[in-house]
């Protein structure tokens, strides 16, 4: 495939690899941000290919993982509604609320649609006027324009039966959070592709000032990651802390200003609750009142359930890039894909599935 | 200190949050996983992880015995000296209609090839359709068309039947049933549970393009060159391969789930590991910018006229050649080798030389694709 080989060629690859090595006169402590990102450095072996140069821990860039378990309730409440049509992208349908998913609800009869863009759930409303229908929007600054877009629309056509389930999250405050930690040993970023595509770069160069800390904005194919690798090894090396754009052909310094300004819009900023990790200010989007008839929390009763909690998930310490998914007692045994513990083994973009689908075969169970 | 568990209650709009103290790790955790609701769910039809739970929870304790609990593609009995081989198969795929053949085609195929991986010539099939009231018969004669030219094509005959209707809106247009019964070849009896380390596992060509065709009928995607279902009876390429050899230890079609559900059966059954080499499995470009595109990934997809043979390895270049020989195997490929370490895993060799996982595949990629 043109324009995805190039970035998944072996010997360019093997060479970035080598050069990494060269480089480092220690072991780097390198966290990507993005659970593509983390799934894309499992796929190809990277860690395994950079084992004694860089130790690469994994972010919280999974929205799927990082969506509060309350909020899953909430939708399994809402699927369960005989007058409700829940519409969700497809990932979010296997994950385990306080004691359902939404596969479940939808063979007990609950009317769940999986779709593939949001408009496509406005378009549903618009076909079932009779019906209520509420989109699952969740995810980081990528994923926000689109529903900004769905609300828009939604507002230009009158609909009285569409609303956002709303549960959006923000990367740059986790990151903050991240290297406010005591704990923290993480040395430099690379910061998601995506979300800078949206919302420029600026954000994270008040991270590198504040915290003096390398940051390289990177693509999601092998040698996107390598070569980000490797302009962080680099500046790490020479002393320097600096945001650098390893993703050129799809970020630029302003991001995506249409978009941002649909964002803006619609939604407001406010403290935000992480699954995994715990709340974290100023790290959510919210509707504006101006919208709030379209806001599913809002227009709907819904009450919260609440859950008992395994001490042994250590999907906080994970999340935060404190310990590898392969340093939990549970790992691969009592938490896997099918029964997960916690949030990063709910979705194939979460550290823990990523380890255990690619890479179980290295570790001792 | 901040309370933070999942008990808070997440008020409608934010939680008022501080931020002047770290973080206790101690008081993060997760949700305790739920007792599994027992439904049948789209992914029990999956033919990976749900439909093996499906076997070992509820069909074997109820209907196991020797035969059955084989877990071929086909059951393999002796009547007065002579080996027959068994199979049955329903067909829900939609639409009914696709590029590169139909349920009806499909149906037949489908049959014959279980048979043929059984290493039995294919004789006889049943079909039984299950329709929906409304179901316009000018669908129903294509259907049966279909079938019967199928059916001639690959020299075996329909030979009895059944027809049941239902309300509109229990079945979605027609399903079908067919049930084959062949003749197994003297000498030959292959298995899944007979591969061992060191032999050598081959396809017989692209992977992936029957559930991409069907998923770009029914998702209205348009890509440079279309994709047809790879939909073919494969009984005759089975006989140009045991022309050549019978070391055999196993033959199978990858069906649902795809390559990886396949390989992962037969590295259970025989409790072997197997090496795969990623830059040999055959997938067309178009399938891979499909998958790229939807997120799947192609090992995961599947195939209907396709086969995965596990041969003795000092006959694996003439196993080679002579499925390369005949015109639906021409693409065939080696494509890895059994091994004697990670036992009950697949494992891919990338092209940068490191290693994955191949999982068998968990949930639903695709649902009625066959």
């Amino acid at each position: 495939m043109k324009y995805l080989d190039e970035y998944r060629d072996a010997r360019i690859a093997r060479a970035l690899a080598a050069e990494i090595r060269r480089r480092s006169t220690r072991r780097w402590v390198l966290m990507e941000i993005c659970g593509g990102q983390t799934h894309t450095l499992m796929r190809y072996g990277i860690d395994e290919l950079l084992a004694d140069s860089v130790d690469l821990v994994h972010g919280p860039g999974c929205p799927v993982c990082v969506t509060p378990l309350e909020t899953i309730d909430r939708a399994i409440a809402l699927a369960r509604r005989p007058d409700v049509t829940l519409v969700s992208y497809g990932d979010m349908l296997r994950v385990p609320g306080s004691d359902t998913d939404l596969f479940h609800v939808k063979a007990e009869g609950g009317d769940v649609r999986i779709v593939y863009s949001p408009t496509d759930a406005v378009q549903l409303a618009r076909s079932q006027p009779d019906r209520k229908v509420v989109f699952f929007a969740i995810g980081f600054e990528t994923t926000a324009p689109a529903h900004a877009m769905a609300v828009l629309q939604a507002e230009r056509l009158g609909l009285k039966n569409f609303s956002l389930l709303v549960s959006h999250v923000l990367v740059p405050p986790a990151i903050r959070t991240l290297l406010s930690h005591p704990k923290n040993r993480v040395q430099g970023f690379i910061a998601p592709g995506h979300v800078c595509t949206v919302v420029g770069c600026r954000e994270y160069e008040d991270l590198v000032r504040e915290f003096r800390v390398p940051i390289v904005v990177g693509g999601f194919e092998p040698v996107d990651l390598l070569e980000a690798i490797r302009m962080l090894v680099i500046q790490l090396e020479e002393g320097r802390a600096e945001l650098e754009n390893q993703y050129v052909r799809s970020v630029q310094y302003e991001g995506n200003r249409p978009a941002q300004e649909a964002v803006a819009r619609v939604f407001e900023i406010a403290d935000r609750k992480w699954r995994g990790i715990g709340p974290i200010p100023e790290s959510g989007l919210f509707l504006k009142e101006k919208y709030a008839t379209f806001d599913a929390d809002r227009v709907f009763d819904l009450v919260d359930i609440c859950a008992q909690e395994p001490a042994e998930c250590v999907s906080a310490e994970v999340l935060l890039g404190h310990k590898k998914p392969t340093d939990c007692t549970a790992f691969g045994t009592r938490c896997t894909p099918d029964k997960p513990l916690g949030a990063p083994m709910v979705s194939s973009e979460g550290a823990c599935a990523a380890y255990y689908q690619y890479r179980r075969h290295l570790v001792t169970l | 200190m901040l309370p933070i568990t999942n008990t808070d209650a997440t008020s409608l709009h934010s939680e008022p949050v501080t931020n002047d103290e770290p973080k206790d790790l101690a008081a993060f955790s997760c949700p305790v996983p739920f007792p599994a609701r027992e439904r049948i769910l789209l992914g029990h039809g999956s033919g990976g992880k749900l439909s093996v739970d499906l076997l070992q929870d509820v069909f074997l304790p109820a209907l196991g015995n020797p035969v059955l609990d084989r877990l071929e593609d086909q059951a393999v009995v002796s009547l007065s000296g002579i080996r027959l081989a068994i199979t049955t198969d329903s067909f829900v795929v939609k639409p009914l209609f696709f590029r590169g053949g139909d349920i009806g085609s499909l149906a037949v195929h489908g049959t014959i090839n279980d048979l043929a991986m059984g290493g039995a010539v294919p004789l006889w099939l049943s079909v039984a359709f299950i329709l929906e009231e409304g179901l316009p018969i000018e669908t129903l004669q294509r259907v049966v068309a279909s079938m019967q030219q199928a059916a001639a094509n690959a020299g075996v005959q329909i030979i009895t039947g059944d027809t049941k209707v239902v309300e509109k809106g229990s079945a979605d247009g027609l399903f079908i049933n067919t049930t084959g019964i062949g003749r197994v070849r003297d000498g030959v009896s292959f298995s899944a549970s007979q591969a061992v380390p060191g032999d050598v596992l081959l396809v017989s060509g692209y992977l992936g393009d029957h559930g991409i065709a069907i998923l770009a009928e029914r998702e209205g995607l348009q890509f440079d060159t279309q994709v047809n279902s790879d939909s073919a009876p494969l009984h005759t390429l089975v006989a140009r391969l045991l022309e050549t050899t019978h070391e055999v230890r196993c033959l199978r079609d990858p069906t649902r789930g795809g390559l990886s559900s396949t390989l992962n059966e037969i590295a259970a059954s025989s409790q072997v590991g197997m090496e795969l080499d990623e830059t040999s499995i055959p997938v067309r470009e178009e399938v891979r910018g499909a998958c790229e595109m939807l997120g799947l990934d192609p090992l995961y997809v599947a195939n209907e006229g396709k086969l995965v043979a596990v041969v003795a390895p000092s006959v694996a270049q003439d196993a080679l050649r002579a499925l390369q020989s005949h015109p639906l195997g021409k693409d065939a490929a080696i494509i890895g080798r059994v091994t004697q370490e990670h036992p009950r895993m697949v494992v891919m060799r990338t092209p940068f030389g490191t290693t994955r996982i191949v999982d068998m595949l968990a949930g639903d990629q695709l649902p009625r694709i066959c």
